[in-house]
């Protein structure tokens, strides 16, 4: 037995790189985004003195008060359109979130073709469906009709 | 005697949080704060929660770290039960809490080559797949009746942290058909008896079916699932203990994804809380893993399971009393 057996496999290491690279820059953007928010160097569209007011509501009627009370929005906020009031604190701070949640999405696209590349067709076609299942999640596509 | 100080210190420190958590006064009044908190005009006193939120979520980053649970199975039932947060916004931000600490983790443990991807990858397939469906069908439902489940989750977690074995190199006598074609297998090396161990696995197929039910729990719950994904991985499929714990630990950064991202779309995120939640579980780890050295693991341990306990049965009080029926 060599000592580079116990040694992570290339896709491994490749895979564990973006990972560390993406957390890192999702925490770091988290803690910019929320000092923003927080100290009021950005509005919001739910004033921070009101925010306890919603919090305990479920969630189809907080998204119905706020867009009744500040948004004034054709539909509720569902989905990506919190992107149109990305210039508020508080929605803002989906930026870091969304970073965090896809990172793995392009942790596996990077991997993909290097399995191919090797033969590596069961894994490779798990990491394909892996991505499609993951991107069907993100695309906001499975949250219409929300209750 | 430093470290006997240290250690009666450390002990007094985890003995205080445990009273504070268990107290019925701390319960009591959160309650009334729920029952009482919709102001008819801002509140100016709303920063108090996100503070008591950073404040106990600290104190359960560190509780995690000392009894080996991940931060999202204590963030769920103890914010739900005893915050005036509605439980969506508290599933959507302990699903974000699980994440992070995978994230965190993640990319050192491949590194290492503890968690392994290909043991990973099957089993993430399915288990994000079904948390997918967990989450959509934990939004649909009535509150009262995932409470309700929650609670008797809980309480089921507890049971299997009483009962649940491990074993840290399981005996494998051959790798089956499935994880033979995937290669599911490696080497690690043990620093503790200088050897490089290989392992392989068995049982894939029951392996991977169980996690069609973990992966549905994790999404509906937003509890993470390393509670079931280590006696799965370790004691059904054959993978050592060190391997289990660590592709779990991996895992999580798979499957929450899927979740978090039906909750993200579905608005079930409020920074004010989700934030503070990960600055104070990320801390509290920080903290854990220094008090490790002093911490008694069994004390912690049986700490955590009662936590659990009252956290699950307040989760089910919860759920009852909102259908009318009053336990307590």
């Amino acid at each position: 037995m060599t000592q580079h057996t116990t040694q992570a496999t290339e896709e491994q290491v490749q895979y564990a790189a973006i990972l560390e690279k993406g957390m890192y820059f999702g925490l770091a953007l988290m803690v910019i985004t929320f000092a923003l928010y927080v100290l009021g160097i950005m509005p919001s569209i739910v004033p921070l003195s009101e925010i306890s007011i919603y919090w305990s509501m479920p969630v189809h009627d907080y998204l119905v008060a706020i867009n009744t009370n500040f948004i004034h929005g054709e539909h509720l906020p569902t989905g990506w359109s919190w992107l149109k009031l990305i210039g508020y604190g508080d929605f803002l701070n989906f930026v870091p979130v969304t970073i965090l949640s896809g990172v793995t999405i392009l942790c596996y696209m990077v991997i993909t073709p290097g399995l191919f590349r090797r033969g590596d067709k069961a894994m490779a076609i798990m990491a394909v469906a892996e991505v499609l299942i993951l991107t069907l999640a993100a695309s906001g596509l499975l949250s219409v009709g929300a209750h | 005697m430093q470290g006997n100080i240290k250690e009666k210190v450390g002990m007094l420190f985890v003995s205080l949080i445990c009273a504070i958590m268990l107290s019925p006064a701390w319960a009591l009044a959160s309650e009334v704060v729920a029952m009482d908190q919709i102001p008819a005009a801002g509140d100016p006193g709303w920063w108090k929660w996100p503070v008591i939120l950073l404040f106990v979520t600290f104190v359960m980053g560190i509780i995690a770290v000392l009894g080996g649970v991940g931060g999202g199975v204590l963030f769920v039932p103890i914010i739900g039960g005893f915050f005036p947060f509605h439980l969506d916004f508290v599933r959507g931000a302990g699903l974000l809490v699980a994440l992070c600490g995978a994230l965190a983790a993640g990319p050192g443990l491949l590194k290492a080559n503890l968690a392994s991807l290909r043991l990973a990858m099957p089993v993430a397939l399915i288990a994000s797949t079904m948390a997918i469906v967990g989450a959509m069908v934990g939004l649909a439902l009535p509150t009262h009746i995932v409470q309700l489940a929650l609670g008797g989750t809980i309480l089921g977690i507890v049971a299997i942290m009483l009962s649940a074995k491990k074993s840290t190199v399981p005996h494998v006598p051959h790798a089956d058909a499935l994880s033979s074609a995937l290669r599911i297998t490696g080497v690690f090396y043990e620093p503790t008896t200088k050897e490089e161990i290989n392992w392989k696995i068995h049982r894939t197929i029951p392996g991977l079916l169980t996690f069609i039910i973990i992966g549905f729990m994790a999404g509906m719950f937003g509890l993470g699932a390393g509670w079931a994904n280590v006696p799965v991985l370790n004691l059904m499929m054959g993978a050592p203990l060190k391997i289990s714990v660590a592709t779990s630990k991996f895992l999580l950064s798979i499957t929450d994804t899927s979740a978090a991202w039906i909750y993200l779309n579905k608005g079930c995120v409020i920074p004010m809380m989700v934030v503070p939640s990960l600055i104070g579980i990320m801390l509290g780890s920080f903290v854990g893993v220094r008090l490790l050295k002093v911490a008694k693991p069994t004390f912690i341990r049986w700490m955590v399971i009662v936590i659990l306990l009252f956290a699950g049965l307040k989760a089910v009080q919860k759920g009852l009393s909102t259908m009318g029926y009053n336990l307590f």
